[in-house]
């Protein structure tokens, strides 16, 4: 049986994709920009970071495009004024939940969120910060998880639990009070599921998970080919 | 009781606020300096990973960004237990000398030289930098381009000029390569005839301020700096030696690690700024002074060439003496520019400052850490206690311009008694009490680790507890 092929327009351009894409995926083939946190190719989608929002014709809400399949005659708009104020205010949200302080941070310069709030032209943060008192957890001998630069997109928690197979990685409590915990909330040093592969340090998108040792700057997130590496394991090689 | 307060002290880096008390027949019989904003850096900071020490204290200042990284960092190898490559250690020494050429030419040329060169009655609208560049072009240009040079320095080795992210726990990130070493090498000459003309033209004018000197912060004290292990002019390695006021060697070969033992800091109500003072003679009889002025004091000589024939002019303002005065500190701050720059000559001579090896690598060996080094206003000292998984437990930093606290307000006393005799405050006479803390050069955003610009304040207070007159800029 043959996949069927859906034909939409995106920006006013018409393009096709498989049944059972999503808008994101057939956006990025044609070479439209979507913002993403959350989302990482080779992970299954959260949709919570909300920065993917397009608007589809005949709808008033707004949908995720990392988790929204194409249909049949969508009519998708990527940008436009209301989408890019729903994108800054909700960057702008991240930055005053913890504390990010680019300037002294191990991934200052090449950091996700930092490079969307240039992107979408944010140079001030409207909302009064909270100024959490959050720990850092250095237990572990390689790694340190800063829970003040933590935008909980969960790609740690994903890549542990679908890609390592350790799910070392989880969340406690709700809402703003949400945290990442390694096993039933243990340092993660006294983690007896982590392997110590480091998956997690590389997916995140901020300076939240690095390398010890580094300084300002001097952690650079390696890709990690997540894709490749899922399909080898469902293939069972 | 009378009180005077001037506020805010223009000219410094940070803010300020100055009240001066009148007795029963007119004469100021208190001074008080003082520091009005707190940042809390120490508090804040604990909790982190210390590898990020250098470049959160580097944000205490923007003027000296460096010198707080390397005092870090000293304290960060020392959690590290680890000796650091000689390459590195050479590189940083490098970019404080860089880092004193730039801050001191900032604090000569630009702040102190509108009182030196055009008087403290000048119009106050044009007694600034512009009211120098207009009255002598040459003069202006040659200390922008001193500071140039100094921040270029740091830019060359470091990447950038302000708040660089080089010098990490363990040495510095990246080796020096032989384009940046050749371009700070070529500039070099023409810095030191440049340097050793304004010296000059400023010691033959030193006739025109003997009012100054012996009537801005002229007083005996003791002085703190460190010197090598021949007692020479060090502004990174050595041990701390404290002199008196005749110039006797009172404490000799002292580990900046114990700085407990003979450095206390009292704390007063009415200020932000600690005092720190000598503990065997107590406080406040354990005033001391640091900086260029104590520096040029406490050590047996420069070790280089130029530097050390004109500190042997510089001495003789006081045969056999430490030289007491702080006005000498904008002559003492001219002869460390030159000192720096002969000795960036020869450490980018030696052909092992290019080694690429520059950082050692290790985890937390030990759990505290205290670094100092001489920041162009003074002694640093960076002080830290980790957990076992390296995060800061405790913090303790003490800058220049806190050593210099009891200091400077002695010295605004000595002033305010010379300058007022009435319950008005005159502009000339403001100005003369501001040009006194700026001998000391302080920085107040450091010191108290507080933030802001530059507000100054006066009050001038009766015996009776009423404000008679306040100036404020």
């Amino acid at each position: 049986m043959t996949t069927p092929i859906l034909t939409l327009t995106i920006d006013g351009k018409e393009v096709s994709g498989l049944a059972g894409e999503t808008i994101l995926q057939v956006a990025r083939e044609n070479g439209f920009f979507i913002p993403t946190l959350c989302w990482l190719d080779g992970l299954t989608s959260a949709g919570s970071c909300r920065l993917c929002m397009v608007e589809i014709k005949g709808s008033a809400a707004l949908h995720p495009a990392c988790i929204t399949l194409i249909q049949e005659g969508m009519a998708v708009t990527t940008s436009s004024e209301r989408l890019l104020r729903y994108r800054r205010a909700i960057i702008e949200l991240l930055f005053s939940e913890r504390n990010h302080v680019c300037a002294v941070c191990v991934v200052n310069g090449h950091c996700e969120l930092q490079t969307l709030a240039q992107q979408l032209g944010i140079d001030h943060i409207s909302f009064p910060g909270l100024y959490p008192d959050l720990p850092v957890d250095a237990s572990h001998p390689r790694f340190v998880i800063d829970h003040n630069r933590c935008i909980l997109c969960t790609r740690c928690v994903r890549v542990c639990g679908e890609i390592e197979g350790a799910h070392t990685w989880d969340v406690k409590n709700r809402g703003v009070r949400s945290q990442i915990v390694a096993d039933f909330d243990t340092p993660w040093g006294d983690s007896t599921t982590c392997t110590g592969c480091g998956k997690c340090v590389h997916v995140c998108p901020t300076g939240a998970l690095f390398e010890k040792g580094k300084s300002v700057a001097e952690m650079f997130k390696k890709p990690l080919g997540l894709p490749y590496l899922k399909a080898i394991r469902d293939l069972g090689v | 009781m009378q009180k005077i307060t001037i506020a805010p002290v223009t000219r410094i880096e940070g803010h300020a606020r100055i009240s001066l008390f009148l007795d029963d027949n007119g004469t100021v019989s208190d001074a008080r300096f003082q520091v009005t904003q707190i940042r809390g850096f120490e508090r804040f900071v604990t909790g982190r990973p210390f590898f990020e020490m250098p470049a959160l204290t580097a944000r205490i200042c923007g003027i000296c960004p460096v010198s707080h990284q390397l005092a870090s960092a000293k304290a960060c190898d020392q959690l590290l237990a680890v000796t650091i490559p000689a390459a590195a250690v050479r590189l940083r020494s490098l970019l404080n000398f860089g880092q004193l050429v730039q801050s001191h030419a900032l604090s000569f040329f630009y702040l102190s030289a509108p009182d030196l060169l055009l008087g403290m009655d000048h119009p106050v609208a044009t007694r600034n930098f512009f009211g120098v560049a207009e009255n002598d072009p040459q003069f202006a240009r040659d200390g922008i381009e001193l500071r140039r040079f100094g921040q270029q320095v740091i830019e060359r080795l470091a990447g950038r000029r302000i708040h660089p992210a080089w010098v990490v726990p363990g040495g510095v990130s990246a080796p020096l390569k032989s384009a940046a070493r050749d371009e700070i090498l070529n500039e070099l000459p023409a810095m030191q005839t440049l340097m050793r003309n304004h010296l000059k033209r400023f010691r033959e004018s030193l006739g025109r301020h003997q009012e100054y000197a012996d009537n801005f912060g002229c007083f005996p004290s003791l002085f703190l700096s460190l010197v090598d292990n021949l007692g020479r002019l060090e502004h990174y390695h050595g041990t701390i030696r404290i002199i008196d006021a005749h110039g006797s060697t009172i404490a000799d070969n002292l580990a900046p690690a114990s700085y407990e033992e003979y450095i206390g800091e009292a704390i007063e109500p009415w200020t932000y700024l600690k005092f720190p003072y000598y503990r065997p003679q107590g406080y406040p009889e354990g005033m001391y002074r640091v900086g260029p002025l104590a520096r040029l004091n406490v050590c047996g000589c420069c070790g280089t060439r130029y530097a050390d024939l004109e500190l042997n002019r510089f001495r003789q303002l006081a045969t056999g003496r430490p030289v007491l005065s702080s006005f000498h500190a904008h002559y003492a701050r001219l002869i460390e520019i030159l000192y720096a720059l002969e000795m960036m000559e020869q450490l980018l001579a030696d052909p092992s400052v290019l080694d690429p090896h520059v950082r050692a690598v290790a985890g937390v060996n030990a759990f505290e850490g205290i670094g100092a080094i001489e920041a162009p206003r003074g002694t640093l000292i960076h002080h830290y206690r980790v957990d076992a998984d390296g995060l800061i437990e405790q913090v303790n930093l003490i800058i220049a311009t806190g050593h210099n606290n009891l200091a400077m307000n002695r010295a605004i006393l000595q002033a305010a008694r010379r300058y007022i005799s009435q319950d008005r405050l005159e502009e000339g006479i403001l100005n003369r009490i501001e040009a006194v803390i700026r001998t000391f050069d302080p920085c107040l955003s450091c010191s108290t680790h507080a933030v802001g610009s530059m507000p100054f304040v006066i009050e001038l207070m009766g015996p009776d507890g009423r404000c008679l007159d306040r100036v404020r800029r």
